[in-house]
């Protein structure tokens, strides 16, 4: 259809002419998605190490919730943290309501079920191999966890690109935490929700082309380095 | 507590182990002294697994003591090794896997690279050294398992059916790695559903069966004159797989 | 080694990097609507100010209801929206200061060239309602508490209709901003009304056009008034009221006067000197 063929058009004209507002909220868009990537799997991946290979009461319990929070609707996670950061909120006093650290900390609540869960079952699986051995060797439970999270990395590399390709995606979170503010909150996903709403198809399809593209870019990156390091460490 | 100097012999006083209601090893009670080369030998499902795994102490009985020279804990688990069935390699390189296994002991960074090499160097795979360990054939990898075991220097190494998922040539590849470690004073306990492997390796035989310790002899006797009519059909080959 | 060392650094450095700047103080939250926002007036006006004062104007843009809520809670320093009853209970509340008319412009009903409801050409809002209600003609409504809802809500009444007996048929309620509700009426060839502003700006209309205008009820108010700094001290109110005082001043008024789309100028000043 014809508004493709548009969409298209302007997605190569944005990008050939080093449009300053694109290039702001791509990197704006990166900068947020890539941090709480960063933080999610800080904290996700010993977390799901730790489940994995730990014994404690209630355990299977956390694993069929953690399981769920995967799926934990965008806009709910950014009416919650709202809530918390708004001035008649317990955070409010913090004032990072409507900038970019409110919708760093709503996607990493968003993505840290999603890298814990299925960093959780690689190990696990990895434990169920390796568990014999490596207690027979002396390795203790944390250095049997952290053992696996290094031998797992390749299936935990997956992991971070579901919980990165989830945070790239989202509108419903930082839509409502950072207010879509021109030039200070405003990112890839609500500026295509906003040119929607302004009826500028083409143009909200466009940015969705780039957006796209950049986000295939990094998988393809990302597979490449997996790849090279997989015929080096088997 | 001051590590053992020794910590054979090790003794089992009425082990059992109950699963699923039934008992997979059955009130064993034995002594293995240091010296000669224990093998285990029983039909499938005898229960030579579980048993070995319980004197290594991968598994607790269910009733009974397992004990080693009176000891037990950390001291005792740390002069002992295994090799299992099917070898299980981290993913990394030949050399890095013996490497981490002395990291675990506590060996310092230089003399971990010294003494990994060393190991390779005595099963014969120093030329592998840095290829990925799982890219490794089988048997490579099964000798790379024994060379990492060994190179802890444990008083005691068991292997859990070592060759049986291998080919005949790598087989008898580890056989000759296994009596070179004996052969270098490390007690030998391993367990075999292959008779000609228990009568070319074997010094001490038990007999296992049906969770029993049906048997117990020198090779030489168990091999010619057996006690106990099961004994005497495995060897026979009669008798069933369960 | 110093592979790992690299390795180590290069996290180090992308976290730093993409650590977000602690917010600077200069700058105002103002809570408007998205009438205003996708007319494109702030992209207009805001550069003028923001030069003049050095004061960064950061807009979110919502439904009135919406924003309205959002001051109340003390999240924006300034109000600009277009519902003067609440605006004028906001006051009254004790939750606003002082709100003063700003520019106004008008409502449109819009709907598709067909026009089955035969309301092309008229002047009265309530007769066109009533027709769309008779004929059972599919009507797009906002229904978000949104001040072009509230107007919505307003005419039906005059009319003496109640909508809510078309719910589920011929009245659709979207739920939505002024866009997504325009976009839902070009899909099924809705009537729907809309602030003049959205429309010009609008580029998806499908086969959408203005039907009724120029009604005196169709008067659109749009008022800015400061949140209150006694109920929230937190309120940047020197910095806001500087914005305020720019929006009504002569230079303000000229900069929303002179913002046009195609031609058209779409607000028009009113503030009281």
């Amino acid at each position: 259809m014809s508004t493709l063929g548009q969409a298209f058009q302007q997605a190569f004209g944005l990008v050939a002419s080093g449009d300053p507002d694109l290039i702001g909220i791509v990197a704006l868009s990166l900068r947020i998605s890539l941090t709480a990537v960063l933080l999610s799997t800080l904290i996700g991946l010993p977390l799901g190490a730790a489940i994995a290979v730990g014994r404690f009461p209630g355990r299977k319990t956390l694993i069929v919730i953690l399981n769920a929070l995967m799926g934990l609707p965008p806009v709910v996670v950014g009416l919650l943290v709202y809530l918390f950061l708004s001035r008649a909120g317990p955070l409010g006093d913090l004032g990072i309501l409507f900038t970019p650290a409110a919708m760093v900390l709503a996607q990493t609540i968003l993505i840290l079920p999603i890298i814990a869960a299925l960093s959780r079952q690689a190990i696990e699986d990895a434990w169920v191999e390796y568990q014999e051995q490596l207690r027979s060797l002396g390795a203790g439970r944390l250095s049997a966890a952290l053992t696996l999270l290094w031998d797992t990395r390749f299936s935990l590399v997956t992991a971070v690109l579901a919980g990165f390709g989830r945070a790239a995606a989202e509108v419903g979170a930082v839509m409502i935490v950072g207010g879509n503010i021109d030039g200070v909150t405003r990112v890839m996903t609500t500026a295509i929700a906003l040119e929607t709403s302004k009826g500028d198809l083409p143009l909200a399809l466009g940015l969705g082309i780039i957006l796209l593209a950049l986000v295939l870019t990094l998988n393809a990156a990302a597979y490449l380095t997996k790849e090279a390091a997989q015929r080096r460490y088997g | 507590m001051r590590a053992p100097s020794t910590i054979l012999p090790l003794a089992l006083d009425n082990v059992s182990f109950v699963a699923g209601g039934r008992a997979i090893v059955d009130s064993i009670s034995c002594e293995i002294a240091a010296g000669g080369r224990t093998i285990i030998v029983g039909p499938n499902g005898a229960g030579k697994s579980v048993l070995m795994r319980l004197c290594h102490g991968l598994l607790q009985p269910t009733a009974g003591r397992v004990f080693w020279r009176g000891a037990s804990g950390n001291a005792v688990h740390r002069r002992q090794a295994m090799v299992f069935q099917r070898p299980v390699m981290l993913r990394r390189s030949a050399l890095a896997n013996i490497e981490y296994a002395l990291a675990l002991q506590n060996v310092s960074r230089g003399e971990r690279a010294r003494q990994a090499q060393d190991a390779l160097a005595r099963v014969g795979l120093a030329h592998l050294s840095d290829r990925p360990a799982r890219v490794l054939s089988g048997g490579e990898q099964q000798r790379l398992a024994l060379a990492r075991a060994w190179a802890l220097r444990p008083e005691v190494l068991f292997l859990d059916e070592p060759t049986a998922s291998l080919d005949p040539g790598a087989a008898r590849e580890i056989e000759n790695a296994i009596a070179a470690v004996h052969a270098s004073g490390t007690k030998i306990v391993m367990t075999t559903h292959n008779l000609g492997q228990a009568r070319r390796l074997g010094d001490d035989i038990l007999f296992m069966h049906q969770g029993r310790l049906a048997e117990r002899a020198p090779a030489e006797r168990f091999f010619t004159a057996t006690a106990t009519t099961e004994a005497a059909a495995f060897i026979k080959g009669e008798l069933p797989w369960t | 080694m110093t592979r790992r060392a690299l390795f180590c650094a290069a996290i180090g450095g992308a976290v730093l990097a993409a650590t977000p700047a602690f917010p600077q103080e200069n700058f105002i939250t103002v809570a408007s609507t998205t009438s205003t926002e996708n007319s494109g007036l702030f992209k207009a006006i805001l550069p003028a100010f923001e030069k003049k004062t050095g004061i960064q104007v950061r807009v979110v843009a919502l439904g009135t209801g919406q924003a309205l809520d959002l001051a109340r809670r003390g999240d924006a320093d300034v109000l600009f929206v277009h519902n003067r009853s609440a605006e004028e209970k906001f006051v009254a509340d004790g939750y606003g200061v002082k709100r003063s008319d700003v520019m106004y412009n008008d409502f449109v009903l819009v709907g598709p060239k067909s026009d089955p409801a035969k309301v092309g050409g008229g002047k009265d809002i309530l007769v066109a309602l009533a027709k769309v209600r008779d004929t059972g003609a599919p009507f797009a409504s906002r229904g978000d508490k949104s001040g072009t809802h509230a107007a919505e809500r307003r005419y039906w009444k005059a009319a003496g209709i109640d909508p809510a007996t078309g719910k589920g048929g011929w009245y659709r309620e979207t739920g939505s901003g002024m866009g997504a509700t325009l976009n839902t009426a070009t899909g099924m060839s809705a009537y729907v009304l809309t602030d003049r502003g959205t429309w010009l700006a609008f580029k998806n209309r499908g086969d959408l056009t203005i039907l009724v205008e120029d009604d005196p009820r169709l008067f659109n108010q749009y008022g800015i008034m400061l949140v209150s700094p006694a109920k929230h001290p937190h309120v940047k109110k020197e910095l806001g009221q500087a914005f305020i005082d720019w929006v009504l001043s002569p230079e303000g008024q000229q900069a929303i006067a002179s913002y046009r789309i195609g031609g058209h100028q779409l607000f028009f000043t009113n503030a009281t000197p």
